[in-house]
């Protein structure tokens, strides 16, 4: 007969050995180093470096708006879980701070955007007026350019380098791979872009998120609301666009991810611009849409310039 | 002159458009909103908004910035609330205040979870705040088509609806029509709203049907007057609003509702009906 005790003792010794040898395999592979990125675009470079031995999770997920965002509790779990925290910095993620101190985290906070020079946000030479303007401060839109995109991802290696010292090797080949990937992809858009008529390089979009890109590539946005999205757009507003496209004979309007559609369709159809599709700003998609890695994004905002420009 | 008042409708279609489509809501809304206020339901078509709102926000997050399915979402949530309110209000003890608190509060908890459940954070602050300067062939023609409902159906159950203002005592002992006429007069607010909220958002909707009404009252005591009055001032307040936004940059939503505020203000004041002017001097009114 079995007594409960050596029910007990037999028990243990078929566990706490299997314990034991899972916790050594575990050990030999290493748990992923676990780090947070702020939204959805800055989570794809992170992946891009760190491949498997980084595990990455965005606060503001696919299709989100950074510039609204609430951070919820499970967010402020998330950081206080996370051995380092990427930013994008220049102003872009005003909550960060707060979540960062209300989580009691001690993960160093990356900015990713150290060593790229800012462009002042807004557009003073149009008279488009903009109530939350405020000058001198940056731009924060800087993955726009692939150029900078490159700056992000070796500022993600270095960082990444220095945290697990072990992988760094690994960093640095993934890093490199991907830069590769981001030359090809700059010498594409501007492929592209040269095939576009000089007259026609101008575009209204509804979010102003494209200053990098504009003035790395020379294609010119506009915006009836400021670079924020938060301020709604008052009939003075659109009247200044419709009479600024008038003027300027923009080529083409576009639609993007995050703002109201409505009022974009409702400025092209008064104008006779070209309605362009959506172009993708601060975020990724999920999965299943146009835009679900960081490449896919800039060649997605590639097609659709070429499609509505080029004519 | 022409500049200052005509000028930015011959040159813009947006304008024209918000015009259109303010002036078919101050129609609709005005005389819904002075049946409103003379059934001390004045709070109602707040408390319909926030039922609304979840059943638009669920629309949204199924399909978009669909009009079909939010308009669809809004009036069957609206709907909903309405007739369980009527039900509750008309078989049990609580009242009617009572009833339709508990029910939009929970349609709104509800709304918000279904939101939070979804996940992304897309701006729900367009289903808050419609935008009046995008107002397209589809959102214009429910709004007008919303507002010749309304009017129509007005029309049609104008006297049990007065007399159930007046005297819902005797409106019960002479006929039944009063419970139907009730709750269609309710199912119109509902849709008053809906068309509110793709133009001014679910929130000001409120304010171009209750200002109006409450304007009215100051300066007539008649009640067909009194619809007269509170249409027209909707109409002004959506005029001057617009040009308002156009020339100083204001948003244009509330700068409608703003602007009734003035004027409710200035009836408050100089009201022929019981103004604080005239009640503070009422000698002159005794001699005329």
């Amino acid at each position: 007969m079995i007594t409960r005790r050596k029910a007990i003792a037999s028990t243990c010794t078929v566990l706490v050995p299997g314990v034991v040898l899972h916790l050594g395999a575990a050990y030999g592979q290493e748990a992923p180093v676990k780090a947070i990125a702020t939204f959805s675009i800055l989570a794809d470079f992170v992946r891009n470096v760190g491949g498997d031995r980084v595990d990455v999770a965005a606060l503001v997920g696919p299709n989100g708006n950074a510039h609204v965002y609430a951070p919820s509790p499970s967010d402020a779990k998330k950081v206080a879980g996370a051995k380092v925290v990427f930013v994008n910095g220049l102003g872009f993620e005003g909550w960060l701070d707060r979540l960062v101190k209300a989580s009691a985290s001690t993960a160093p906070v990356i900015v990713a955007t150290k060593g790229i020079k800012p462009i002042e946000r807004g557009d003073d030479h149009h008279e488009v007026h903009e109530p939350e303007h405020d000058h001198g401060r940056a731009d924060p839109h800087a993955w726009q350019s692939v150029t900078n995109a490159k700056i992000y991802v070796a500022n993600i290696r270095d960082a990444l380098a220095a945290l697990d010292p072990a992988g760094k090797a690994v960093y640095e080949g993934s890093a490199d791979t991907y830069l590769a990937k981001l030359d090809a992809l700059d010498r594409e858009v501007r492929d592209v872009i040269a095939r576009i008529p000089a007259d026609r390089r101008r575009v209204i979009t509804s979010h102003n998120a494209f200053g990098y890109f504009q003035s790395a590539y020379g294609i010119e946005f506009t915006a009836p609301q400021g670079v924020s999205t938060e301020s709604e757009a008052s009939a003075k507003d659109v009247a200044a666009i419709i009479t600024q496209i008038r003027r300027d004979k923009a080529a083409a309007v576009f639609l993007e991810n995050v703002t109201d559609p409505r009022l974009m369709r409702q400025i092209a159809s008064e104008t006779g611009a070209k309605v362009g599709g959506v172009l993708y700003s601060d975020a990724l998609t999920d999965r299943s849409g146009d835009a679900p890695t960081y490449i896919a994004l800039i060649r997605h905002n590639l097609k659709q310039l070429a499609a509505a420009l080029i004519s | 002159m022409f500049d200052l008042l005509i000028a930015p409708f011959t040159e813009f279609e947006f304008m024209r458009r918000a015009l259109a489509g303010t002036l078919a809501l101050a129609l609709g809304a005005g005389p819904i909103g002075v049946f409103l206020m003379l059934r001390r339901m004045s709070l109602v078509g707040d408390a319909m908004a926030h039922a609304i709102l979840p059943g638009a926000a669920i629309g949204f997050l199924l399909s978009g910035l669909n009009l079909f399915a939010m308009t669809a979402g809004g009036l069957i949530a609206g709907f909903i609330v309405a007739l369980l309110t009527g039900l509750v209000a008309r078989t049990t003890e609580l009242k009617e205040d009572a009833a339709l608190a508990t029910f939009y509060l929970l349609s709104l908890a509800l709304g918000v979870t279904i939101v939070s459940i979804k996940g992304t954070n897309v701006d729900l602050l367009h289903v808050l705040f419609g935008n009046v300067l995008a107002l397209d062939d589809q959102t214009l023609l429910l709004i007008a088509g919303n507002a010749s409902i309304s009017l129509l159906v007005i029309a049609l159950i104008y006297r049990p609806l007065v007399i159930e203002c007046v005297d819902p005592g005797f409106m019960r002992s002479v006929s039944r029509a009063g419970g139907p006429a009730h709750l269609a007069f309710l199912a119109l607010v509902v849709i008053n709203l809906v068309s509110g909220f793709h133009a001014l958002g679910t929130l000001l909707a409120v304010g171009i049907m209750m200002l109006p009404a409450a304007i009215g009252r100051f300066w007539a005591r008649d009640i067909t007057l009194m619809i007269v009055i509170a249409t027209v001032s909707g109409v002004l307040a959506g005029y001057v609003g617009l040009l308002l936004s156009f020339h100083t940059g204001i948003a244009s939503g509330p700068a409608i509702i703003l602007l009734a505020g003035v004027l409710y203000v200035v009836s408050l004041l100089f009201g022929r009906v019981g103004g604080l002017v005239r009640q503070l001097f009422p000698g002159r009114h005794l001699e005329a």
